[in-house]
């Protein structure tokens, strides 16, 4: 175990350095031939030369080599990474830490990954198991159907139309009525209230987890019915063991570890769809960040919170992966 | 993630299926034969592809469903503005007053655009990149493996954010730009895997001890044997690009006004629907979400009908 993770580790700061190089070219690449952002921030009405020369200075944006298309600008790179490690991801165009402004944002976002999560491997796997179970009976086809659909719908599209016909239409109906206990209605809101930390995101968690419950249902489906036909399975079977024992122990244990794989790369997946759902449903979080400071223009936000969220995905993943070759000792002595 | 809904159809083809009764005589039927075959009595193969000829009709000859673009000059008229679906207009008015059902059509073309010419350039390096890596392994393989590796590392909307937010104006270009650059390394991943297990075969060897070139038997073996799960996994993202481009118009760095396209017209419905009127969002929606499920469903009845396992 100790030499896997040794070697995983490894493994993990050239893909983490790589990927930190790839948005940093990405970047200065754009900011190289298009021209720097402060430009682009005031428009038609420019204020004078010494100030956007001041400006370009504590935005680092006046080294020369953006100025010279091609140029990966290494020595920036470095600068940055040396930033970086003192967690320092920039400044905002108001003046304010970006690191500053992630940390008071980033709980609200945790918890909403946290509801998509438990939502969608709880719900998916359920599904899974059970259309795995009955091949090409009803449940199997109903599930199949169903999560195709549900994968064809683009997170901003189930946000928004979830959040119009059972938010407002159904909630207000809720919240309106005699019978429904306050969590009812507080459950099914169009956006997020701080009096309900929790119950106001269960609606957006789900919105955000659909697609990946039914990557998780189709997975666990396949993965489950192709073990169900193994060796082992049919031991068991022979051994007389009660059903449940087969499915639940040897069966279902080996056919979650390629959905532990998928949850681990589903991460970088919701980071990104909370950018959309907490738009939608103006939630106070990292999303909401990024989707502000798309409106206003505030690249330094937008590049310091992207690195941020890129580097807990990767780190995520890193974690997922130990934790997946502790389950299943075939990966530790590969 | 196998076969959707197409389970029984499969089922039933196979057994009706002996070799007499192909439109092909059964023993000489080659694999691609064999595909055409399967994919001529899948009923979903049918409902996706016609969905797929007209949404494809739609973004190249916008004129044959709805005469009148909505930026031509008089097209749109304020006092419709948001107006309801009636008997003339069954699909109403979108918020500045134009017909809704012209947006949607001249609007397809932006989002289908982009998604063919996405595809055709993560494919081309899917190809290049996977059977490069694939068939020569050792260094090469490394070095594609390892740039696939960091490439998989950055999450699609989160990458496209940084590269889009920068640029002033965005058109078809820089889109598909972007998202050639962060959707190429699955299908490369993919080709690799097939081009290596297509390498292993018996009869990449005999061509090698008949003296055929590197050259020679890629082109000859391993691309027609390997390319099928590319096939699959290209229709499949065909779809789910033309999602992506809504998407990130919808954040704002995709598409911009006066421009036509339904990421816009999701945007534009949204604060409307919730103030009375749902169909400036659940029209432009359903629209996206058919297209994106017409490109699935089809990928789906090819992989049913070019994976040997199902039958």
């Amino acid at each position: 175990m100790g030499r896997y993770v040794a070697r995983r580790l490894i493994q993990f700061i050239p893909v983490i350095l790589g990927t930190l190089f790839l948005l940093h070219i990405m970047s200065v690449l754009t900011i190289q031939l298009v021209g720097d952002p402060v430009r682009a921030l005031f428009g038609e009405n420019a204020p004078p030369a010494s100030v956007i020369q001041q400006m370009r200075a504590d935005y680092n944006l006046d080294d020369p080599c953006l100025q010279q298309p091609g140029n990966p600008c290494v020595g920036l790179f470095i600068d940055r990474l040396s930033q970086y490690a003192t967690f320092n991801f920039g400044i905002n165009f108001r003046g304010r830490e970006v690191t500053e402004l992630f940390v008071e944002r980033f709980p609200v976002t945790v918890r909403l990954t946290v509801i998509a999560l438990v939502f969608e491997s709880i719900v998916g796997v359920f599904l899974g198991v059970m259309a795995g179970l009955r091949k090409d009976k009803f449940v199997d086809n109903f599930v199949r159907f169903s999560t195709v659909i549900l994968i064809a719908f683009p997170v901003f599209v189930f946000g928004t139309l979830t959040q119009l016909f059972i938010g407002l239409q159904l909630g207000l109906k809720v919240r309106d009525s005699s019978w429904a206990p306050e969590w009812l209605g507080q459950m099914i809101n169009v956006g997020y209230t701080s009096d309900y930390p929790w119950l106001s995101l269960v609606l957006p968690g789900i919105v955000l987890g659909a697609f990946s419950l039914a990557a998780i249902a189709r997975l666990t489906r396949t993965s489950l019915i192709e073990n169900l036909r193994s060796d082992y399975v049919r031991t068991a079977r022979a051994k007389g063991l009660p059903a449940s024992r087969v499915v639940g122990v040897h069966t279902l244990r080996n056919s979650l570890i390629p959905v532990v794989t998928y949850i681990g790369i589903d991460i970088g997946l919701l980071l990104g769809g909370a950018l959309v759902t907490e738009g939608i449903f103006n939630i106070p979080g990292v999303g909401q960040l990024v989707y502000l400071a798309i409106q206003a223009n505030d690249t330094p936000v937008i590049l310091g919170v992207v690195t941020i969220l890129v580097i807990v995905f990767l780190v995520a993943n890193l974690i997922v992966d130990i934790l997946y070759a502790a389950l299943d000792p075939r990966i530790r002595y590969e | 993630m196998s076969d959707v809904m197409a389970g029984q159809s499969a089922g039933t083809a196979q057994e009706q299926a002996t070799p007499a009764s192909g439109p092909t005589t059964g023993k000489d039927r080659s694999l691609w034969g064999d595909v055409g075959y399967e994919l001529m009595r899948n009923p979903v193969f049918w409902i996706s592809l016609i969905l797929v000829l007209i949404v494809l009709s739609m973004s190249f000859a916008p004129q044959l469903w709805a005469h009148t673009s909505p930026n031509t000059s008089g097209a749109c008229q304020l006092e419709h503005a948001r107006e309801k679906p009636s008997s003339a207009h069954p699909f109403g008015y979108t918020s500045a007053g134009c017909d809704m059902w012209a947006s949607v059509v001249w609007g397809a073309g932006k989002s289908v655009i982009v998604a063919i010419l996405v595809t055709i350039g993560t494919v081309i390096m899917g190809l290049v990149l996977g059977t490069a890596s694939g068939f020569f392994g050792g260094f090469t393989d490394t070095i594609i493996s390892r740039v696939t590796d960091v490439f998989f590392g950055l999450p699609f909307i989160l990458g496209a954010l940084v590269f889009l937010a920068i640029f002033p104006d965005r058109n078809v270009w820089t889109l598909t730009a972007v998202l050639t650059i962060l959707g190429w390394t699955s299908l490369t991943r993919v080709m690799r895997g097939s081009v290596i297990a297509t390498k292993q075969k018996d009869y990449v060897d005999a061509a090698r001890a008949l003296g055929g070139s590197n050259f020679f038997i890629i082109r000859k073996h391993i691309l027609a044997n390997s390319v099928a799960p590319l096939i699959v996994l290209a229709t499949i993202g065909l779809g789910s690009f033309i999602g992506a481009e809504a998407t990130l118009t919808y954040l704002g760095v995709g598409y911009q006004r006066p421009t036509v396209s339904w990421g816009l017209l999701v945007d534009d419905g949204q604060n409307l629907a919730l103030a009375g009127f749902p169909h400036l969002l659940v029209i432009p929606a359903a629209f996206i979400v058919v297209t994106v499920l017409a490109f699935i469903l089809l990928g789906d009845a090819l992989r049913d009908a070019l994976d040997p396992r199902t039958r």
